[in-house]
């Protein structure tokens, strides 16, 4: 038990926890004394009750909009990197197609949502996780031909010297090189397509998901319950985050082990 | 002396021959460049080659030539009787560079036993002749760490057993020891003419370091910039080698032969 006591006291989630929770605590009394109310702030626990009030909501709803994000998230990500893969094995294309892509992911994407809804359907899903799917796209796809392109050349020419063909070179050199830059890219979409498939929704899509829901409670003054789909959402951006940085330790184990 | 895997009858010929090579990088460009003329130089079996020479006269440039990854413009490369490009398809060298240039995300055994993956050997070959390679460069405890787990002298004799592990006729070291400090740097020269004589390995090796290429070599060549050419070579009898030999008058004498060849 002590042995226990002690793990957890050292291990790096310990201050970030206990941060968070006194940020949570400051919150709920402050809240308490100087707004009893709750009118523009509602306290933490206003909206963890209110969570339980529409759970059969906000649960539906958030099962609707997390198959859009896990759907959109897996296409992206594998078109982005089948994508990289072609680009960098043929220079010629890499030097035609990567400066463009760079530029195209400059367009603020969301944006987009509405000329979807136009081409596939106002209350179709397929618009909203189009939009998902080209956000996760240009950042996978960027970062992970930047990963495949940056290789010491020495290990090229290494790998020359043995005689490997491209193929060769790609699937032992190129491809572990990437890893670190495809997982940023990764962390980096895991939140940002939590953040894309809410607000397109709020241009269209399914009527019982988040971020239909948000707009609906907020369109009626329930903001507490308003609160409590953010929390929802905030909850599943999370869970993708902590799933892709597990999947990098995974992966990657010399990057992460403790020598 | 080990016995090399290698055919006996290349014993016959240079280990390397090159014949009125020349290399121009973009000929018939505006900016072409004139890397390399009239190279003319044969390396003996067995023998340890040095190439010194200032920063831009081509040394690397002659290494890759030798390696078959670039081809020349004019003159011919033979390596154990084949073009440099045969060769290479055959596997006949191996090749170390300044960076050690190790995979970080295979371990020390696993960054050994990469070429012999690719030449399709066994598990249990792999195994031991991996064993064997820590052994000589005595880095055996450290089988499963991780390259950025090692200091860099300790990378580069990775890289060095990675460069003999599927024992190759030929051994190319492109200033392997650069990245070195002078304590270690010493050390590892000892170690690679201890591997050297161990398994009679041809090497070819570039250097910016006098002491270094004579300490080393049976041959020194001098090569001289703008157009890349060697223009003097100079044959070194010390013997074998031990810490006493950076003492001895003769030691000193070749120095001063490259030196002077350098500067004319």
């Amino acid at each position: 038990m002590n042995r226990f006591l002690r793990s957890c006291l050292t291990s790096p989630w310990f201050l970030p926890l206990v941060f968070g929770l006194a940020g949570l605590l400051v919150w709920e009394i402050g809240l308490l004394v100087i707004n009893p109310d709750g009118f523009v702030l509602p306290r933490p626990t206003e909206i963890l009750s209110e969570l339980q009030a529409n759970w059969d909501e906000i649960s539906q709803a958030s099962r609707n909009t997390g198959f859009i994000i896990v759907s959109s998230l897996f296409g992206g990500v594998i078109l982005g990197v089948v994508a990289a893969l072609i680009v960098t094995r043929f220079r010629s294309a890499n030097e035609m197609i990567t400066p463009l892509a760079v530029a195209v992911n400059a367009i603020p994407i969301v944006a987009l949502a509405p000329i979807f809804n136009n081409w596939l359907g106002l209350t179709s899903p397929r618009s909203n996780q189009a939009v998902v799917v080209l956000l996760v796209f240009f950042p996978v796809f960027i970062n992970t031909s930047r990963g495949l392109t940056n290789v010491d050349p020495n290990q090229i020419e290494l790998m020359r010297s043995l005689a490997s063909k491209p193929w060769t070179i790609i699937r032992r050199v190129r491809i572990p090189s990437a890893l670190p830059f495809f997982f940023t890219a990764l962390k980096l979409v895991s939140s940002l397509c939590v953040v894309g498939a809410i607000v397109v929704e709020y241009f269209g899509g399914r009527q019982d998901s988040l971020g239909s829901k948000i707009t609906t409670y907020a369109g009626f003054t329930q903001y507490d319950a308003a609160w409590a789909a953010v929390l929802a959402g905030s909850l599943m951006g999370i869970a993708l985050y902590a799933l892709a940085s597990l999947a990098e330790r995974l992966a990657m184990p010399w990057a992460t082990r403790q020598s | 002396m080990t016995e090399t895997t290698k055919d006996p009858t290349s014993q016959s010929q240079g280990a390397v021959d090159i014949l009125d090579l020349n290399k121009i990088f973009l000929p018939g460009n505006a900016s072409q460049v004139i890397a390399l003329t009239d190279i003319n130089l044969s390396i003996a079996p067995r023998s340890f080659t040095t190439l010194i020479g200032p920063s831009g006269c081509g040394k690397s440039t002659l290494l890759r030539l030798i390696a078959g990854l670039i081809e020349p413009t004019e003159g011919s490369v033979t390596v154990n009787g084949k073009t440099a490009n045969r060769a290479r398809q055959d596997r006949d060298y191996g090749m170390a560079f300044q960076t050690a240039s190790l995979f970080d995300w295979r371990t020390v055994r696993k960054n050994i036993e990469l070429p012999l993956e690719l030449l399709g050997w066994s598990r249990a070959d792999r195994r031991k002749r991996t064993e064997e390679m820590l052994e000589l460069v005595q880095l055996s405890e450290f089988v499963n760490s991780y390259p950025r787990e090692l200091s860099g002298g300790m990378q580069q004799r990775v890289a060095i057993a990675r460069a003999l592990a599927f024992r190759p006729s030929l051994l190319l070291m492109d200033e392997p020891f650069g990245a070195l400090d002078e304590m270690t740097r010493e050390h590892m020269q000892t170690e690679l003419l201890r591997m050297w004589q161990e398994t009679g390995t041809t090497v070819i090796f570039i250097t910016h370091s006098i002491s270094e290429a004579v300490f080393l070599s049976t041959q020194v060549c001098v090569m001289s910039p703008r157009p890349g050419q060697i223009t003097a070579k100079v044959d070194v009898d010390l013997g074998e080698r031990t810490e006493e030999t950076r003492d001895r008058d003769d030691f000193f004498d070749y120095i001063v032969q490259v030196r002077e060849a350098l500067r004319s």
